[in-house]
């Protein structure tokens, strides 16, 4: 069958063009490779090559020719046997250029069919609000058994569990072995799993992240620890154009099942470059999913499922909360799903949103108020990729008054999210304004009394909360 | 490529004696590396013991065993010459003639700190002594010395910049990245990697298969060295080697301090990664301060009289800046809102 040689694209960006010059004829063989024209944009001349054989049928362009579209055809190219007059036929049927073969996704978006339906879900994969009805069943089942344990040791021992379930699951990082842990969490675990699986690294994160992204691709399951997250950001290159991004770019052929831990955050008395909060830079990337846990069941829960997910999974932990002791129940495989919120305290008044220490500023902040006779209802968003929207529609419908608490900067934080979020989604439930309280707009003080105000406090929980419900 | 014979610190070396090479050293020189020496360790002791009462909070790294480094090399330096290093800096700010007072006010937090109490004990800075820092990260300051050391090549002056790291920073990749760059500038940067044998517990052995870290340089062409760090006089020796190189426009210079720390490697420190006796060995056998105290009694460069006195005036600045750092104020709550953005674009440089 004949074959249109279409007007050629120099660049990305150029839409038309000249034909400078034909260096073949009508009835020419030409063979994959030979020169067929000399074209020219303002910018650049390129020539123009055959990439098929067969004998020129017709030059429907004449050279010179200005202002040639893209995509037009400019010849017709015979196989053997055919005369010129196959050429006319097939230059009429393909008039229409082939219609896109985009999957699912991608097409919708463009045609804005799910516009109507969740405008600000649609935006996001892992966010998309699936079910108006929040999941709201209880992480275990009633009358299950409890122990007391330590946030250290709920992670500690879903490492542990999560090693022992899955022999591709390794740690590896700074003092993760020999050392015990910087912060203990992996007490024991080189005596347990040996040198093999539980990796001590030298002070090299831009490189170790890297091998375990590499190793994720390889078919195993890394945990990568960070010493804490302020170290992290010499990795920050892996963890989001090599882990986050290599599944979408592979069309979804390969990505990075793997987790990213450590403590983030301030601790105490670290100064500026140990003291950050990474929650929303983390929570801003497609392909990471992003954990901040408060409690010891839901850092036990969480990490678990953190290890088990097939996608690179940032796990954000608290120096501070470490040593705090929770319930968590005594189940042989206890795991808690993304993207379901738990409601803390159920309260009719105002809706506290917050996630990992924050929680316990809200937390403080929802006693106080209840002596002031404001019954505020707490959660815990849990995961900040996914985010559990419809827990956070169903109290804001209840309360329809919403103050934000996390340690993280004031611009573009988690807060500014939710806020913007409600007033697409929730507006008419709304009686006030939403506030977000947040660090202060300054990187992290040493003294002691100025680290103090740096950090978000629940008498400014209480404050704002005074605002949104106008008392 | 300049290369002079290993000699670790850790190998088992006699006990210094005043045969040691001293042709070259004036009394004077002498009784000031003393001094300096000692204000390090008695004003680090000082700051362990305020931390422990709960007046230095957070992390704080103690320099004590390393005095030798920062003493010999900045006895090598002139005025104009830069320095920066990682958060076991207290040792080089006293050292380049930063004042005590500030210096332990900042590890308090208080407003006659350095910083005015807003860095700490890792991030503190001197301007007016060329001190950049201070700096948590490791490896960070690296490229950040290079920089220093740009700069003044831009100028056209003939200062080099003395950056320091550990052993464990030198695993990080910019170390590298800098090393190509500083040898392919020819930037007047002394490279000072104070080998301390530890990374936090990490020891040199379970971090890397170099046998030596100057070495590496090589590959970039970079000439360097490793020099006992517990004999000021090797590290001064040294010092005036890689000034010498780096001042003729040669280009950055490498020297590897084989050093110890005694303490923890900050005050929280499991100390199980090595034993008591491999530090009691050290601190018997090598210890700087105590070789430079033989060298000018066995030389009769000074009385055991004198050395107390020196003793007694140490004490006296420690103790003074302890105090001040105990009743300077915490610094005024609007200190928090100052310093995120300077003011106003200075005036341009005219070309
Ligand atoms: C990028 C980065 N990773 C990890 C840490 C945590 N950390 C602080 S000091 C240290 C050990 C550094 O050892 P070395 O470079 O030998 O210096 P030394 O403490 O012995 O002076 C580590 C791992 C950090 N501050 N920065
Ligand atoms: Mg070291």
């Amino acid at each position: 069958m004949a074959t249109e040689i279409l007007m050629p694209a120099l660049s990305p960006t150029m839409e038309e063009g000249t034909l400078a010059k034909w260096l073949v004829k009508e009835g020419d063989t030409v063979k994959s490779g030979d020169i067929l024209a000399e074209i020219e944009t303002d910018k650049a001349t390129m020539e123009f090559e055959a990439v098929d054989e067969g004998t020129v049928g017709k030059l429907l362009v004449a050279e010179g020719t200005q202002g040639v579209k893209v995509n037009t055809p400019i010849a017709m190219l015979l196989a053997e046997g055919e005369d010129a007059s196959a050429a006319s036929a097939a230059s009429s049927a393909s008039a229409e250029p082939p219609a896109r073969t985009g999957t699912g996704e991608n097409s919708k978006d463009e045609k804005g069919e799910d516009a109507g339906a969740a405008p600000a879900a649609a935006r996001s994969a892992v966010e998309a609000v699936s079910t108006p009805e929040p999941d709201e069943s209880p992480d275990w089942p009633r009358g299950t058994a409890v122990k007391q344990m330590t946030v250290r040791e709920a992670l500690r021992e879903a490492i542990a569990e999560e090693m022992e379930r899955d022999e591709t699951v390794f740690l590896m990082g700074e003092e993760v072995g020999e050392y015990q842990g910087a912060y203990k969490i992996s007490q024991g675990l080189l005596e347990r799993f040996g040198p093999r699986r539980i990796v001590d690294t030298p002070i090299s994160e831009m490189g170790f992240a890297g091998i375990g992204v590499g190793a994720a691709f390889g078919g195993l399951r890394p945990i990568v620890e960070f010493m804490t997250f302020n170290f992290a950001m010499q990795a920050i290159d892996h963890i989001i154009n090599s882990a986050a991004k290599t599944l979408y770019m592979s069309g979804g052929q390969m990505g990075a099942p793997m987790v990213f831990r450590g403590p983030n955050g301030a601790a105490a008395r670290v100064g500026a470059q140990h003291s950050q909060d990474y929650a929303a830079w983390y929570a801003a990337i497609p392909g990471l999913k992003v954990v901040q846990p408060y409690t010891a069941a839901d850092a036990k829960g969480l990490l678990k499922t953190a290890i088990r997910d097939p996608n690179p999974v940032i796990f954000l932990e608290n120096e501070i909360l470490y040593g705090r002791t929770f319930d968590v129940p005594d189940l042989p495989d206890f795991t808690i799903p993304f993207g379901k919120a738990r409601v803390a305290r159920k309260g009719r008044d105002v809706t506290l949103i917050s996630f990992g220490i924050g929680m316990a500023h809200a937390l403080e902040a929802a006693e106080k108020l209840a002596g002031d006779g404001i019954d505020a209802e707490v959660i815990d968003l849990r995961t900040l990729r996914p985010i559990d929207y419809p827990a956070i529609l169903r109290s804001v419908q209840k309360t329809n008054r919403v103050v934000t608490v996390e340690e993280g900067f004031p611009v573009a934080s988690i807060g500014n999210h939710l806020s913007a979020w409600i007033m697409e989604n929730a507006f008419d439930y709304l009686d006030a304004p939403v506030i977000n309280c947040t660090g202060k707009d300054v990187p992290m003080p040493y003294a002691a009394n100025l680290e103090r105000l740096a950090l978000v406090t629940a008498d400014e929980v209480v404050e704002a909360v005074r605002k949104v419900t106008y008392r | 490529m300049a290369r002079s014979p290993a000699r670790p610190a850790q190998a088992a070396a006699p006990a210094p004696t005043a045969s040691a090479n001293t042709a070259n050293v004036s009394r004077d020189d002498l009784l000031k590396y003393y001094r300096d020496m000692l204000l390090i360790r008695r004003f680090e002791e000082k700051a362990g013991q305020l931390y422990g009462m709960g007046l230095i909070g957070g992390f704080c790294h103690l320099y004590i065993g390393q005095e030798a480094v920062v003493v010999g090399l900045e006895a090598a330096a002139k005025e104009g010459d830069k320095r920066i290093t990682s958060y076991r800096d207290h040792g080089h700010m006293l050292a380049c003639g930063m004042e005590a007072r500030g210096v332990m006010a900042e590890l308090t937090g208080r407003e006659g700190g350095y910083s005015r109490g807003k860095g700490g004990s890792m991030h503190m800075f001197s301007k007016e002594k060329h001190f950049y820092g201070g700096h948590g990260i490791v490896g960070a300051q690296v490229p950040l010395g290079a920089g220093l050391a740009f700069s003044d090549k831009y100028k056209g002056n003939d200062n080099v910049t003395f950056t320091y790291f550990g052993d464990g920073a030198s695993n990080q990749g910019q170390v590298y990245e800098t090393y190509n760059m500083a040898e392919l500038w020819d930037l007047p940067v002394i490279f000072v990697i104070e080998n301390n044998q530890y990374a936090m517990g990490t020891s040199m052995k379970r971090s890397t298969k170099s046998t030596t870290l100057y070495g590496r340089g090589e590959a970039f062409g970079i000439p360097g060295e490793q020099v006992d760090g517990m004999d000021v006089l090797a590290v001064k020796a040294a010092g005036d080697k890689a000034v010498a190189h780096c001042r003729a426009g040669k280009g950055p210079y490498i020297l590897e301090m084989m050093t110890y720390r005694y303490r923890g490697h900050s005050m929280s420190d499991p100390a199980k990664y090595r034993t008591r006796e491999e530090v009691q060995k050290m601190r018997d056998e090598r210890d700087a301060i105590e070789h430079v105290r033989q060298l000018l009694l066995q030389g009769k460069h000074a009385t055991e009289d004198d050395l107390k006195a020196i003793d007694k005036e140490i004490k006296d600045i420690v103790n003074d800046s302890a105090d001040f750092a105990r009743e300077s104020p915490e610094p005024a709550e609007s200190e928090l809102w100052t310093d995120i953005y300077a003011d106003a674009d200075p005036a341009p440089q005219t070309a």
